[in-house]
């Protein structure tokens, strides 16, 4: 490139490059550590003046009297997420399989980015859908108020298809071609092949793509703000309308002030140690399956 | 001894008589069938839901639709200051986070090998993807919009957001540059260049397709994203006039339309534009990996 070696001392140069992109490189874990720093300081107050038990295994939450309880909306996000889950994995994992070993390659070169397309979809569009087309449908064929537990869960399940198909597909394409090959000489059809080998090969990767699909349906917020009636009780029935951790940060932060919104942060930190711990759990699979291949 | 036997061989006879009832080639067609259903299932659901919101909305958008500004909170008039928030606040996002995204790619794939420097900036990047959009927002709100006293505004939301893409980014370019050839870097040293010479000169051109395909994928998240925004960037309906002003971006106008019942058509006219600019930007991301893919064969 340009810059005579002669004219100036390029070691020099290169040094401060180096220098200046190690800096810029530390902004990720410097954000990580800012967005940690913050929350925790505006939440962590009201949790330790109430108890950090009581917070969380409040079943009461009225900020308007002061009574700030999130066992409710922990007991919705568990409920949603688990029904998302109960959607999304056996969909999503047959889906992958699919696309990975069985279609014809053609297809599944129009097929994977067209699913991948589903990650792109704004959450507000899934949740107008799933209010304008899902909630009216449950209403009407299963009862109660139509907003609930199983329109959240149904919404979920579809927006987390993407994590877990592209994840577990490339968990399924990373499994040595020979084991596939192997099987198949041996006069095995492709189910056993891929129910023999290649889904055992793979459970790290599938494991991995389940538990990122939970991050992201623990986390998701608008869509489910808009289908899941956002009530602060504990859901009794599937049908019953329900309120996430998500959703009660999300649908309280414009107006609250004070001790409330202070709760509101104290939701954010039990929300972000939700997530990192998952984090955590599917970092540990998916490295656990790299030393063991 | 000759009766254990015996009923060794009727658990044979067993296992035989039962292998020929199911056949493996009939399971494996069915299981076939099966998957094909569920991939037919997932890529039905995007056409619906495409379909679904292009039909009721794509009437609504018309030339003054999208030129006027809103007239009583959106019930009636256009989505024009929402677009002109929309580009800007994106646009500044991506602005910030590309050349640090990129940057940290850099820095990642040519300037070290595995040690603690670069496990903490792994570590800051994986952690970071997790985080949920509205842990996103709480923070730009505490951080941008009240300790660093910028408001509500196109710059809180921006930086916001930018802290968002920042790990899309940062993978994306990584993996491209992971697919630059090593024999390129080793011809380049070879020929007396620096590690840097090395990067301007030869890998970033070469990866520069895949990276402009990440940076493409984060504007389309950008784009489509609510719970950050809406605390952050605020929700007003006025053209903003300087970049401290407040904005309402497209995703956050169609969701108070919608959940205030506001006005239905214009719910679908504002989700309409933001399925096609989302579609637009998928394909050209999609058009750019492929032509990408396609000459480094």
């Amino acid at each position: 490139m340009e810059g005579d070696p002669m004219r100036y001392p390029m070691r020099y140069r290169e040094a401060v490059i180096e220098k200046t992109l190690v800096i810029v490189a530390l902004s990720a874990i410097a954000v990580l550590g800012l967005i940690i720093l913050f929350i925790f300081k505006e939440g962590s107050p009201i949790m330790a003046r109430i108890g950090v038990i009581r917070f969380i295994a409040g079943a009461k939450w009225a900020p308007s009297r002061g009574v700030f309880g999130i066992l409710p909306m922990i007991w919705g996000s568990i409920w949603v997420t688990l029904g998302a889950l109960i959607i999304g994995v056996p969909l999503g994992l047959a889906c992958a399989i699919f696309l990975a070993e069985m279609a014809p390659a053609r297809a599944s070169a129009i097929l994977k980015p067209a699913v991948e397309l589903l990650a792109g979809i704004p959450s507000v569009v899934y949740g107008f859908i799933g209010l304008v087309v899902l909630v009216p449908f449950i209403r009407r064929w299963f009862g109660g108020p139509g907003f609930s537990v199983l329109a959240a869960a149904i919404v979920l399940g579809i927006m987390i298809l993407p994590t877990i198909i592209s994840i577990s597909f490339d968990a399924f394409k990373a499994v040595p071609v020979a084991y596939r090959d192997g099987m198949l000489a041996l006069g095995a059809t492709r189910w056993q092949a891929i129910r023999m080998v290649i889904l055992p090969a793979a459970r790290p990767g599938i494991v991995a793509a389940v538990i990122l699909g939970m991050g992201r349906a623990v986390g998701e917020t608008m869509a489910v703000i808009m289908v899941a009636g956002n009530a602060t009780k504990i859901p009794s029935s599937i049908l019953a309308p329900v309120r996430t951790l998500t959703s009660n940060i999300a649908l309280e932060m414009g107006y609250a002030a004070g001790e409330h919104r202070e709760a509101l942060f104290a939701t954010g930190i039990v929300l972000f140690v939700v997530i990192a711990l998952l984090n955590l759990t599917a970092r540990l699979f998916a490295t656990g399956g790299r030393v063991a291949r | 001894m000759n009766l254990v036997k015996e009923e060794e061989a009727r658990k044979i006879d067993r296992y035989i008589e039962n292998a020929k009832k199911v056949n493996q080639h009939v399971i494996n067609a069915r299981v076939t069938a099966a998957f094909a259903g569920a991939t037919a299932l997932t890529v039905g659901l995007l056409i619906f839901i495409i379909v679904y919101i292009l039909s009721r909305g794509f009437h609504m958008v018309t030339p003054a639709f999208l030129l006027e500004t809103p007239r009583q909170m959106g019930r009636a008039g256009g989505i024009y200051p929402a677009i002109v928030g929309t580009i800007l606040v994106t646009g500044i996002a991506v602005v910030i986070a590309a050349p640090v995204g990129v940057a940290t790619a850099i820095y990642l794939t040519e300037y070290t090998r595995e040690s603690w420097l670069p496990r903490i900036v792994r570590f800051g990047t994986e952690n970071l993807a997790g985080i949920p959009s509205i842990i996103f927002g709480l923070f730009g709100f505490l951080f941008f919009v009240i300790y660093l006293d910028l408001g509500w505004s196109i710059l809180s939301g921006a930086l916001t957001l930018s802290a968002m893409i920042l790990p899309t980014i940062v993978r994306t370019s990584e993996e491209a540059i992971k697919a630059v050839p090593n024999a390129y870097r080793e011809i380049s040293y070879a020929l007396g260049s620096t590690r840097w010479q090395t990067v301007t000169g030869v890998i970033l051109p070469t990866a520069l397709p895949g990276i402009v395909t990440g940076v493409v994928l984060a504007i389309g998240r950008s784009i489509g994203e609510t719970a950050a925004v809406i605390f952050t960037a605020g929700a007003s309906l006025r053209l903003p006039e300087s970049l401290l002003d407040p904005v309402r971006t497209l995703p956050v106008h169609f969701y108070i339309l919608a959940r205030e019942g506001i006005s239905m058509d214009n719910a679908y006219g504002t989700a309409a534009v933001l399925i096609v600019l989302i579609l637009i930007i998928n394909i050209a991301a999609y058009s750019i990996m492929n032509r990408f893919v396609a000459k480094s064969r």
